[in-house]
């Protein structure tokens, strides 16, 4: 744990500003920029490769339930290669990676992560493998991947509010993020938290930088109930545990009003905070193969339309057709995604944010 | 007896006593397992983030609110905590142990239960329970007065809530250690009372409450130190409710970016307040003798309570809703139906959760496995050590024997969190790199299993009177003779009993587990813990009610292999 650079470090060394995921470049002073390597396919050589290494081990901070049906899809259509699901909140799937590749433990083949900052700092550190799958070639735009190959853009969620509507009539539903701070919501809010789920610090980034600190304090005085993965309020909200969340995961709110639950999504007014969750693929992988496999399965139009249709992510693959029902996305207004913009802040807003909400 | 008579005399002359050897080498093991990780505790609490020595660390924690609160919530925590337990189970106890209340041993096997459940889950339990809104009884209770929606009888998110919930899971080890000590004193002492003329609850008041007390005192201390070190209910609801246990927020302190100089220096009040209270403890206990299992005893008789041992069996009961009987019955609700926070009816039935748990997580299995195995490893090797201790210790056997004692007691002084994170720093650097398998986790449970091991083997042998060992010794036999041949059939009871504490103490482990597990060395605690930051309040239940049935089927047996052994109290002929 000693001697880690903080990300905060890192960043200084090597030019911050440069860095973006949106322009699709890694610029830094010491690194040489590789280009991509040419895009894989998937052949029988290497499905054969695959079963030989017979598993591949996800670490994910996707939905649990998502995260085993997109490996249940993985070994009906490989079978002989089982999937292991590792999955926690994005901010410990960092911290665990970091934990684990700094006792030279290297257990984990494939990464999705729903704070894209970490793989600006895995890209930095040399732990990512560039690999390129023939579908984000050839149908992901350029602004979904990165340059030299190393990771792409997996999922695209939302962190939305929304209400429970067996206690919250659809006329007297919060429109904005400044409605949550009537005191008629105080007792009655639930959210997630930025210190464990990547998919909250995002959000909360962009929250503090569009609406400002200013506006978290007085949401801090709601008498919020606090949760911890951006995967659970939703599920209190089901419950009927609280009336309204301030953040949480569209795609869980899908899944709940399309089974029938008593949920009701909501696009604010001030725009809806993006989160991009990437898939990379590690170096020192003890499953090469199955995790090149796995990986260009998952941003395959196949698995792509599954984590759109049963698990309501938004994808930037062209071919996926989203489902009836839901706002399509490119009606919906959303704030500006940053990811470096978050890597910079993420230690100053984890401090700010469990000052203002004791937690 | 006749039995060390009976062996040939030159071996008896020359009998080597190998207690100094095992001595060592059993100081050589504590001082690896607690010595090697408390070091790097301390070294970090000193030291700033480049290794400078510093007391920076500590003007921090008196300093920054967000950390001294959290360490005042944590006392007052324990402190309560440990108070209702003794109020609830000290009588309790006794009421088993000798009175004539019927169902005695069936209110027995209900705490075990209660024992056997993991903090953790009980809190989860209790979130279905008692969340303000959703819980099953605000439920009831908003359907039953007419109350309006957002109105609620219990805030399980709440301070309260959090002690009521760890008093409902530390309670049994106050009532296990006084009705252990009921069984074990003999009823002479009670019947010369009565004989005296005292009457029933003169008897009570001046002769078994005195002869108890040692086990009341050292319930309430392990009560308060399983509560103050307590890390899996306070993340539960704590959280939730807007505030910090000291465990919590040594946890947040390890989450990126990690601070581990703040957080050990943040753990050592707990250390040096539990160091104290175990000096207190001696100090209070120390001067007086305990030993009442001599070699002339006889069964207690039993306190008639006429019409009374029915209200007292109610009362038992009333207890044992909470830890017990809500509990589950929240979990099997939650485990067959669509939405964990509504009653099973015809149209929301549903064996989707338990097919989701057993074919569609993929960590279930392997989950299952390491527990088990650890479970049983822990458990054996713990209860051998914790055997060999205590006989060292009580018997002052050896030169030493007291930093041995305090060697085996000092990890209940550290959260399991804060014990993961110097088991971290050792043994992820060479020459001992263990991390990621299952031997670092086997050496954290170990660790944190010795000091209720130990507590339970010691104060078994103080019972047992030397008077048996010495005539086996004047009779020739050696220390490790008279060991094996006198003591240990003797023991066998609290063996198994130890075996078993350790066993369910082990397999429900979160705190040090948490900071040790990789995806390779997985334990169901971990998967429930995971499972229960993303809300999927059902799969834990499925999970939980596995748990139950495979922990009650090892105690069942273990208390079956007790009952078959026959009677274990000496008895003189």
């Amino acid at each position: 744990m000693h001697g880690r650079l903080s990300r905060r470090d890192v960043l200084k060394g090597s030019g911050a500003a440069a860095l973006s995921l949106s322009s699709g470049t890694l610029l830094s002073s010491t690194k040489v920029i590789a280009a991509a390597p040419p895009a894989t396919a998937v052949t029988l050589a290497l499905i054969e490769a695959a079963k030989k290494e017979g598993k591949v081990v996800y670490y994910t901070s996707v939905d649990l339930p998502l995260a085993e049906k997109i490996a249940k899809a993985f070994e009906a259509k490989y079978p002989g290669v089982a999937v292991r699901v590792e999955r926690t909140g994005a901010e410990r799937v960092f911290q665990r990676i970091g934990q684990e590749y700094g006792s030279r433990i290297h257990a984990v083949d494939v990464v999705n992560s729903s704070d894209a900052a970490h793989f600006i700092v895995w890209a930095r550190d040399g732990l990512l493998a560039p690999f390129v799958p023939e579908d984000v070639a050839r149908h992901y735009p350029a602004d979904h991947k990165d340059a030299d190959g190393l990771f792409a853009t997996f999922r695209i969620g939302l962190s939305i509010i929304a209400y429970n509507t067996n206690t919250v009539k659809a006329e007297e539903a919060p429109r904005s993020f400044a409605d949550l701070l009537d005191p008629k919501w105080a007792g009655k809010i639930v959210k997630a938290h930025p210190g464990y789920s990547g998919t909250i610090l995002t959000a909360t980034f962009q929250l503090a930088r569009d609406l400002g600190w200013d506006y978290l304090e007085k949401l801090g005085r709601q008498r919020i109930m606090q949760l911890q993965s951006a995967s659970d309020p939703p599920k209190k909200l089901a419950l009927g545990e609280r009336a309204v969340q301030a953040d949480g995961n569209e795609y869980n709110i899908f899944q709940i009003k399309e089974s029938g639950g008593p949920v009701e999504p909501v696009y604010a007014a001030e725009g809806t905070p993006l989160v991009i969750g990437p898939n990379g693929l590690f170096k020192n992988a003890p499953n090469p193969n199955a995790a090149r496999l796995f990986q260009c399965f998952c941003f395959s139009a196949e698995c792509q339309q599954l984590i759109s249709d049963v698990g309501g992510q938004r994808s930037v693959h062209p071919w996926i057709k989203e489902k009836a029902g839901r706002k399509p996305f490119k009606d919906i207004k959303t704030m500006k995604e940053d990811a470096a913009g978050v890597e910079k802040a993420a230690e100053d807003i984890k401090v700010r944010y469990s000052k203002i909400f004791k937690v | 007896m006749t039995i060390a008579v009976s062996d040939p005399p030159a071996r008896m002359t020359h009998g080597f006593d190998y207690t100094k050897l095992v001595l060592y080498g059993i100081a050589l093991v504590l001082c690896v397992l607690i010595v090697l990780p408390m070091s790097w505790l301390i070294y970090y609490a000193f030291v700033d983030k480049n290794g400078a020595f510093t007391f920076g660390n500590f003007v921090t924690l008196v300093n920054d609110p967000t950390l001294l609160d959290p360490l005042i919530t944590t006392f007052t925590l324990a402190f309560s905590t440990s108070l209702i337990c003794c109020i609830v189970a000290a009588p309790m106890g006794w009421l088993v142990a000798r009175t004539d209340m019927p169902l005695r041993r069936t209110v027995r096997l209900l705490v075990t239960a209660s024992f056997v459940t993991p903090p953790f889950l009980g809190a989860i339990a209790w979130e279905l329970l008692a969340a303000p809104n959703s819980g099953l009884l605000n439920k009831i209770y908003r359907v039953v007065t007419g109350a309006a929606a957002d109105e609620h009888l219990l805030n399980i998110y709440s301070f309260s809530g959090l002690i009521f919930v760890i008093a409902c899971y530390t309670f049994p080890y106050v009532f296990v250690l006084v009705a252990n000590a009921l069984d074990r004193t003999p009823g002479e002492l009670e019947d010369a009372s009565s004989i005296l003329g005292g009457s029933t609850w003169v008897t009570a008041r001046r002769v078994t409450i005195p002869l108890v007390l040692p086990a009341i005192l050292a319930g309430a201390l392990v009560a308060f130190l399983q509560a103050m070190t307590l890390f899996g209910s306070p993340a539960i609801l704590a959280l939730p409710a807007g505030f910090h246990t000291m465990t919590t927020k040594i946890w947040s302190l390890f989450q990126y970016p990690p601070k581990p100089e703040l957080a050990a220096a943040a753990s050592l009040p707990l250390l040096i307040l539990t160091v104290l209270l175990l000096r207190a403890e001696h100090m209070i206990l120390g001067r007086r003798s305990y030993a009442v299992l001599g070699g002339k005893n006889s069964d207690p008789r039993l306190i008639r309570l006429g019409w009374m041992r029915w209200a007292a069996l109610a009362l038992c009961f009333i207890v044992l809703l909470n830890p017990v009987f809500l509990p589950y019955a929240a979990l099997f609700n939650a485990t067959f139906s669509k939405v964990a926070s509504q009653f099973i009816t015809f149209s929301n039935f549903t064996f989707h959760n338990i097919h989701f748990v057993l074919f569609e997580l993929s960590a279930t299995k392997l989950a299952l496995y390491n527990t088990f195995v650890l479970g049983i490893a822990t458990a054996t090797i713990g209860t051998v050590v914790a055997v060999v201790i205590s006989y060292l210790t009580t018997r002052e056997a050896v030169s030493g024997h007291r930093a041995l004692g305090f060697l085996a007691t000092a990890p209940v002084a550290i959260p399991g969190i804060v014990l993961g994170v110097g088991l971290f720093l050792s043994y992820t650097r060479p020459p001992f790199v263990l991390y990621g398998t299952l031997w670092i986790l086997l050496l954290a449970f170990l660790t944190l299993a010795m000091p209720a091991a130990y507590q339970q083997m010691q104060s078994a042998l103080k019972a047992i009177h030397p008077e048996l060992e010495d005539a086996s010794r004047i009779l020739g036999a050696t220390r490790l003779k008279a060991l094996r041949q006198i003591t240990a059939p003797l023991l066998r009871t609290s063996v198994i009993a130890t075996w078993c504490f350790v066993f369910v103490g082990t397999i429900r482990e979160l705190s040090a587990a948490v900071m040790l597990f990789t995806s390779e060395t997985k334990v169901i605690s971990v998967l429930i813990f995971d499972l229960n930051e993303s809300g999927d309040l059902a799969a834990i239940s499925v999970l939980g009610l596995i748990m139950l049935v495979v922990t009650s089927g090892i105690v069942a047996l273990a208390n079956r292999l007790r009952l078959g052994g026959g009677s274990v109290r000496l008895r003189d002929n």
